[in-house]
């Protein structure tokens, strides 16, 4: 069937095996000649779980499998969707320890890809709260892999995108909250450098995100809504929000009906809105109580948006530059997006924390990321921000990308040749393999 | 009392949805399927999940002979029945494979005909219950991309409604619902190309089950637009249906 990442680009012709269970996954994994990849809920942007000969689809292996009420740990498989989680566990009392901008990932994709949410500068990546994981290696052995036993696979899996065994089963730390809603702080910054100034005073902030404006040019590059929030405590809600604690209210989903032609978003468009946000965000400066759907999962209120870009789709760009690069590197990204005048409306940034992993993205710095409908000129411009990025030691997130080459992720990332590495010595490169992983060579 | 509902098919994709949105609802949850050790994760799940009671039971839907002792089994006679059983085969291979095509036609039909005749006459004893059966839209009209299993769904379908008249004429107190999923993300149709807006996922069919048992529905179309669509089949005159492939 005709599969593609969240991003609609590109599409691929993938034979797909959906398993219901773990012998499912073996038997599919002992037929199997040609190498496969496991997909989640689809929302890697790319070709990250894209295989032409064989795309196992996880979704049908979506048990709880236990749940610790003291210490808030959760054993599931891997097609459990963040999203479940939330709906069966924050009524008990407990949140994601990590969550990214979409909770429709699921628990396997979360730690393929170790995304990161807006405590990342806190709390580090979602790896941080795997114990463990089950990982069916190419020998057709199942592994218990943590910390502890299986050290080297448990770091390779965790940001690994797939390619070092199938994830079947993780336990996952939950965090305890004391309620559903989210105490945002919302401040402007007219410019990069007092958007970056906002993140560092905000340190010890549970959660910061930026909007940031990446058409806006001149003094006001890289001007930026910062948004910190924090969980709500009970005595911090209204009479009317105490009633519904937990956020359990059903609120109605709106989707984008059709794809959007294409003319729809230019560069006109986004500056009118961009210029519009930026202004309402600034008379909103300030604290405000929101629901945690409204402050982590904006978008995913708006079943299927990446069909705005129409029928083409989009790529995402997303790089992190490390802390004392950070401001000439951003600045120099946003001169050249500003020029191309191809900038979207979503465009996010985000200081990051210290995290020192075997292939994860994430390291302490600022990351960028924006979306750009995939036009001819669009390879173009990813190769100008992507020379920006190494020229500034920055480096690439592989759930987002669909446009790198080998030797640009090579220059960006030392860590690639060990990775490369360890897939031919464990057997793992000639039965895992994605779009993704050959496009890259990895 | 606690309610308590059977699902016979539970290694099934929609099997396991419905017990879930029974548990959900406080719903104590006898799973049924051949080889029911290997529902012990389901198990786990929907203790974890709902913190609800559950148990395992062994049954052959093709093994009519066991099927009085099956329900005479059961911890309590189940309130609410969902039966999912069901066995599409390779159309090819029903063409040509008279063994493979009965057994299409008895997993779909027969078996699942025998368990509802034993559960509605105990229901009836009680004077209670609702059996809810899975058929399929493939049932409104035979095509040759799947009139083995089609057929095998008319008869059920068939027999859902005869089943209906019989105990609401009575007034038995037992009711019975069919549910016509049309296309569903599972196991059955892994690797097809569906049209995303008539596909639904499990979920949505679990939920869809519970609904209809709660307000007594009689037919259900999970997704509401596969109604005009299958009256739209129905319609095509035979002639011209004939030389169609749809």
């Amino acid at each position: 069937m005709k599969l593609s990442g969240w991003g609609r680009f590109p599409q691929a012709e993938c034979a797909v095996v959906r398993p219901r269970d773990v012998a499912g996954v073996e038997s599919a994994l002992a037929r199997n000649a040609g190498g496969l990849i496991a997909r989640g809920n689809g929302r890697a942007y790319g070709d990250s779980a894209l295989n032409p000969a064989q795309t196992l689809d996880m979704r049908g292996l979506d048990r709880v499998l236990a749940f610790d009420e003291q210490t808030g740990q959760v054993v599931a498989e891997a097609g459990v969707l963040l999203a479940d989680l939330i709906e069966l566990f924050l009524p008990r009392g407990w949140f994601p320890s990590v969550t990214p901008g979409t909770k429709f990932v699921s628990l396997g994709g979360a730690i393929a890809s170790d995304v990161h949410g807006k405590n990342h500068h806190k709390h580090g990546s979602f790896g941080a709260f795997v114990d463990w994981i089950d990982v069916l290696g190419s020998d057709g052995v199942i592994r218990r892999a943590s910390r502890d036993e299986e050290a080297e696979l448990f770091g390779w899996t965790v940001g690994g995108m797939g390619l070092t065994g199938v994830i079947l089963r993780a336990a996952l730390r939950l965090t305890r909250v004391q309620t559903g809603w989210i105490k945002q702080t919302m401040r402007p910054a007219p410019d990069l450098a007092t958007a970056m100034a906002l993140f560092e005073q905000a340190q010890d902030a549970t959660y910061s995100v930026g909007w940031i404006d990446c058409l806006a040019s001149g003094a006001a590059t890289g001007r930026s809504l910062v948004m910190l929030g924090e969980h709500a405590t009970l005595s911090d809600l209204t009479e009317k929000q105490h009633a519904d604690r937990w956020v359990e209210k059903s609120r109605g989903k709106k989707s984008v009906p059709l794809d959007f032609p294409s003319f729809a978003l230019n560069s006109l468009s986004v500056k009118a809105f961009n210029t519009l946000y930026y202004a309402n965000g600034r008379r909103q400066a300030g604290a405000s109580l929101i629901d945690y759907d409204s402050y982590f999962y904006p978008l995913d209120a708006i079943l299927e948006w990446n069909r705005i870009y129409g029928r083409t789709g989009f790529a995402q760009f997303q790089c992190v530059i490390p802390l004392k690069a950070s401001h000439a590197g951003l600045t120099a990204m946003l001169g050249e997006i500003a020029r191309s005048g191809q900038g979207s409306f979503l465009a996010v940034l985000k200081r990051m924390g210290a995290q020192d992993s075997p292939f994860s993205f994430p390291m302490e710095g600022y990351t960028l990321a924006l979306d750009f409908p995939m036009r001819q000129q669009t390879p173009g411009l990813f190769a100008e921000l992507e020379a920006i990025a190494i020229d500034h030691g920055g480096r690439f997130y592989l759930a987002k990308d669909s446009l790198l080459t080998p030797e640009r992720l090579r220059l960006s990332d030392p860590r690639v040749k060990a990775f490369t590495q360890m897939r031919e010595a464990s057997g793992a490169a000639a039965r895992f393999r994605s779009l993704q992983s050959e496009r890259l060579a990895l | 009392m606690t309610q308590s509902v059977l699902i016979i098919g539970a290694r099934s994709d929609i099997g396991i949805a419905a017990a879930r949105a029974f548990a959900a609802k406080g719903y104590a949850v006898q799973l049924a399927a051949r080889n029911a050790p290997a529902l012990a994760d389901d198990r786990k799940d929907l203790i974890a999940r709902y913190g609800a009671q559950v148990s395992l039971h062994e049954v052959d839907a093709l093994d009519l002979s066991s099927h009085e002792a099956f329900v005479a089994g059961l911890p309590v006679l189940p309130g609410v029945v969902v039966c999912t059983v069901g066995f599409m085969g390779e159309q090819k291979q029903n063409e040509t494979s008279l063994a493979e095509m009965a057994r299409v036609m008895r997993s779909n039909f027969e078996g699942p005909a025998s368990l509802f005749t034993v559960l509605a006459n105990k229901m009836v004893a009680r004077g209670s219950g609702t059996l809810v059966g899975i058929s399929s839209v493939a049932g409104e009209r035979g095509r040759a991309a799947n009139y083995v299993y089609g057929s095998a769904k008319a008869g059920f379908t068939a027999f859902l409604s005869g089943l209906r008249n019989r105990l609401a004429k009575d007034k038995t107190g037992v009711h019975v619902v069919t549910v016509l999923p049309g296309f569903v993300r599972t196991a059955m149709t892994q690797g097809l190309d569906l049209p995303a807006k008539l596909t639904a996922e499990p979920a949505e069919v679990g939920n869809a089950i519970f609904k209809a048992v709660e307000k007594g529905k009689d037919v259900i179309y999970v997704r509401p637009v596969w109604q005009g669509i299958m009256l739209a089949i129905r319609k095509i005159p035979e002639f011209q249906f004939k030389k169609m492939s749809i």
